[in-house]
């Protein structure tokens, strides 16, 4: 079951055209990564999906839904949840009240104060952040609020999960540390599609990877299929890439 | 062993913040018992007045971050609606209807500004003040054709505890609005806004409805203090000057905590009666120029030097807090 | 009524040039230093206050300067006022913000305690009375049936010419180029070697210079008080939200039509400006908040 679809999705800039015609899909269950190089227009799809951004022309789908015209919080309500590029944690919270905002706000229905607790420390657990729950988020590192906001956005039960560039500034440990965490995440039931630099793990854990540059999508496939394409390959000619699985 | 173990052998620690408040209001429900005089009925009546401007102004400028310049206008608001209805209607309906007309400005008002960048509400309540003053100047000798309104003031007590009523209430409201979703919700804003409409929070909603809030109190605030004159000019009315001293007293006071603006509002209503008097000419300068440094060099008021008392009277504070602080999240 | 659309039109535009010189003052402020400066009408006060001395004389100021050569004055006052509180006070404000939010929000209470220390230094000064006076080369000029003055046609002239310099000046010379460059990006302007706490502090100050200048004209035709900055300070703001926050060819183009709007307005109800402004403002904030020629 495709859970996410987008049609001619495209957005201009003034004169310049930051993501281009471009059509992809997301299967249910599966990790699909977006790849490109900088500029491509990958944060700015993402954008359109999360409604952060009004969508040009296009169009996009969440299970058949139209997502046009809706606004970040409704989309949020209707299992979309997603990381930001630069960390956007609530710093001068500690951290359990940074999840407890996604916990209370991100379903439709109500949920109790007791409810809202328990899935947030479940969210925590899942990231491996239960021991700094009463730590201010400013006071974290870099990989710490990443998780922080990764638990907040898992708080919000979505079923389909935007991962915006997770391992950046992560080192080769974080980095393994943090594909696990992608998988578990999956594994539990959450469809993830993904934006990332870092190849060895995008390669490493994405079923299919969609591949954009100038704002258009130059390539779709597997990962092996995509490692080989000449295009993307000439792409990251330049670029540091770890390319291969 | 220490004061604050000493004390709770007698009276457990959790009840000692509940303990402290009933008693301060005991103390200020039997003020006009044993100090009647108008003097002091009116300073103490002008600090609760302000407790409950600066309070409610904090409860919306000072979790959102979106900085609302028009505490005067309600506050004028409930002063004409005084002007208007008290010689037709009982001291209760007037007050009710200027909470209820202010939460209508500020609904309008937050319908309009509030979806758009944080700075158009900022400038757009900044001449709101002269605005309605205008407004209610043209209403007065176009439409009514007076100049101004004579009014029977009510007496002192009964401004008094009109306004203890209004500064209980309001910090009242405000804590259980910090403790509850709408508050999370606030603080979510404050912290990040698009974040917030990403974790599923509404967010204009939550704007909307917390400045309208904000405004009811400051619109009760200014029809009790209009219940006191015995003339109201709507020129005069609406004066800027009252959307400064609650800012002023909700940056020194500290944000971050519900009784900084208190402890605020406290300390300049006083500082004010005793300098207006001395120095008549210099005090309102002084003030301004204490707003600036405060930005400048204390921007989270007192409440943010808390951790250095804490320091510096040897950990009482810090118990106090700490024996207080089980089972809440953290930041309230 | 119609006999006399002319002489409102006209009006509107000589007031309306000397109300988009004072928006694209504050326009300066704020596209290039990111201070919304709600104390600017204060700056226009200081400006007007300052000919008022040195033509009528006040205190130990004799009197006897003309005001067209006061400007020489009141200008750069002004513009070492703007430069300094922007130097220590809001450079101060944006290196300790935590985010570009904070920074607006602070500078925004910053300057609205500003507006009261100025107010109240001024009225110790000048007692708070107010004031007016006749430049002794006015005359009325009489003209489509309204009689205007010589000042405020001199005013209008005078604005204009300044907008058309500075225009030049910022499109067309290397100091204009770095101010636009800081304007749009100040961390890759930093690294291209513009001093950008200097350029910011720079464009501050010239914003307030052009503030004083324009309450200096004022002062010419109209009565001045210490409580006057005010009502400037809204008419600018709309005036700006008008043309476009950050557009100076919008405010150019806003202050005429608010000028225009403000002139029909006053020859209709005097009583309504604030109120006719404001309805606009309402409307734009609906329908168009960018403004005419903002983003």
């Amino acid at each position: 079951m495709r859970i996410l679809e987008g049609r001619d999705v495209t957005k201009y800039f003034g004169g310049l055209a930051a993501v281009s015609h471009v059509d992809f899909h997301v299967d249910q269950g599966e990790i699909l990564g977006l790849i490109g190089p900088n500029g491509a227009g990958k944060t700015t799809l993402f954008n359109l999906i999360s409604a952060a951004l009004p969508l040009g022309s296009g169009e996009i789908r969440f299970k058949g839904q139209k997502l046009n015209g809706l606004k970040p919080h409704q989309i949020c309500k209707m299992g979309i949840a997603r990381t930001f590029q630069q960390t956007k944690v609530f710093a001068d919270m500690p951290v359990l009240q940074n999840v407890l905002v996604g916990a209370f706000f991100g379903k439709t229905r109500r949920v109790s104060g007791a409810d809202a607790a328990k899935e947030a420390s479940q969210a925590l657990e899942l990231v491996g952040l239960s021991a700094m729950s009463a730590t201010p988020t400013r006071d974290l590192t870099l990989v710490n609020q990443k998780r922080t906001e990764l638990a907040r956005a898992l708080a919000t039960k979505p079923e389909l999960l935007l991962l915006d560039e997770l391992m950046a500034g992560l080192n080769p440990t974080e980095v393994s540390e943090a594909m696990e965490l992608v998988k578990e995440i999956r594994d539990r039931g959450v469809t993830i599609f993904m934006v990332e630099h870092v190849m060895k793990a995008i390669m490493g854990i994405s079923g299919r990877i969609v591949v954009l540059h100038h704002g258009e999508k130059i390539a779709e496939g597997t990962c092996s299929e995509i490692s080989c394409n000449k295009q993307v390959i000439d792409i990251y000619l330049g670029e540091e890439a770890h390319a291969g699985g | 062993m220490d004061i604050a173990t000493f004390i709770s052998r007698f009276i457990p620690r959790k009840l000692w913040v509940p303990g402290f408040l009933l008693v301060l209001l005991i103390v200020l429900a039997t003020l006009p018992s044993y100090a009647g005089s108008n003097r002091i009925l009116f300073l103490s009546a002008t600090t609760l007045m302000y407790i409950a401007l600066a309070v409610s102004w904090a409860m919306f400028s000072g979790t959102t971050g979106y900085m609302s310049l028009a505490v005067a206008a309600f506050f004028g608001i409930g002063i004409y609606t005084t002007a208007i209805l008290r010689p037709l209607v009982p001291l209760g309906v007037v007050f009710t209807a200027a909470g209820i007309v202010s939460f209508l400005i500020a609904l309008l008002v937050g319908l309009v500004t509030l979806r758009l960048k944080g700075i158009y509400f900022a400038i757009f309540t900044f001449g709101l003040v002269v605005l309605i003053g205008q407004l209610a100047v043209y209403y007065d000798i176009h439409v009514l054709g007076v100049k101004g309104h004579p009014v029977a003031p009510t007496t002192y007590p009964i401004m008094y505890y009109c306004m203890l009523g209004l500064a209980v209430a309001t910090v009242l409201v405000v804590y259980l609005i910090r403790r509850s979703r709408l508050g999370l919700a606030l603080l979510s804003i404050g912290g990040n806004e698009e974040a917030a409409a990403h974790m599923g929070v509404n967010t204009t909603m939550v704007k909307v409805l917390s400045f309208a809030i904000s405004a009811i109190f400051m619109g009760i605030a200014g029809a009790i203090f209009g219940a006191r004159q015995s003339f109201i000019d709507p020129g005069a009315t609406f004066s800027v000057g009252y959307s400064f001293s609650p800012v002023l007293m909700a940056v020194f006071g500290g944000m971050g905590q519900l009784y900084g603006p208190v402890i605020g509002a406290a300390i300049f209503s006083l500082l004010d009666y005793w300098l207006s008097g001395r120095f008549p000419n210099y005090y309102a300068l002084i003030f301004g120029v204490i707003l600036v440094l405060v930005i400048l060099y204390m921007p989270g008021g007192l409440v943010g030097l808390m951790p250095k008392l804490r320091n510096g009277l040897g950990g009482v504070i810090a118990k106090l807090r700490k024996g207080n602080g089980a089972g809440q999240h953290a930041n309230t | 009524m119609i006999e006399a659309l002319p002489g409102v039109l006209i009006n509107g535009c000589l007031v309306g040039g000397v109300l988009a010189l004072i928006a694209l003052a504050l326009n300066i402020q704020y596209g290039v230093g990111r201070v919304f400066n709600i104390a600017h009408g204060e700056f226009i006060m200081l400006g007007a206050f300052i000919t008022y001395t040195v033509y009528v004389g006040y205190g130990a100021v004799a009197g006897g300067i003309d005001p067209l050569i006061s400007l020489a004055i009141s200008g750069p006052l002004l513009f070492i006022v703007g430069f300094v509180l922007y130097r220590t006070l809001f450079t101060s404000l944006r290196t300790r913000a935590p985010s570009p939010a904070a920074f607006e929000g602070n500078s925004l209470l910053a300057a609205f305690g500003l507006i009261f220390v100025i107010q109240n230094v001024a009225i110790l000064i000048w007692t708070g009375r107010t004031r007016a006076y006749n430049w002794e080369y006015d005359f009325p000029v009489p003209f489509a049936g309204t009689v205007f003055r010589f000042s405020q046609i001199i005013a209008f002239a005078l604005a204009i010419v300044i907008g058309i310099v500075f225009y030049i000046f910022v499109n067309r010379t290397r100091l204009g180029k770095a101010i636009r460059a800081a304007a749009q990006d100040p961390a890759t302007a930093g690294l291209m070697g513009i001093n950008i706490n200097m350029v910011l502090a720079l464009c501050f100050g010239f914003g307030a210079l052009l503030a004083g200048i324009a309450g200096s004209l004022l002062s010419m035709y109209s009565s001045i008080s210490e409580v006057m900055g005010l009502g400037y300070a809204i008419g600018a703001i709309i005036v700006m939200v008008l043309g476009g926050l950050g557009s100076i060819p919008g405010s150019f183009i806003g202050g005429f039509i608010i000028g225009i709007i403000g002139s029909i307005v006053t020859y209709v109800e005097p009583a309504l400006v604030v109120p006719a402004y404001y309805a606009l403002f309402l409307i734009l904030l609906l329908v168009r908040p960018q403004g005419l020629l903002g983003k």
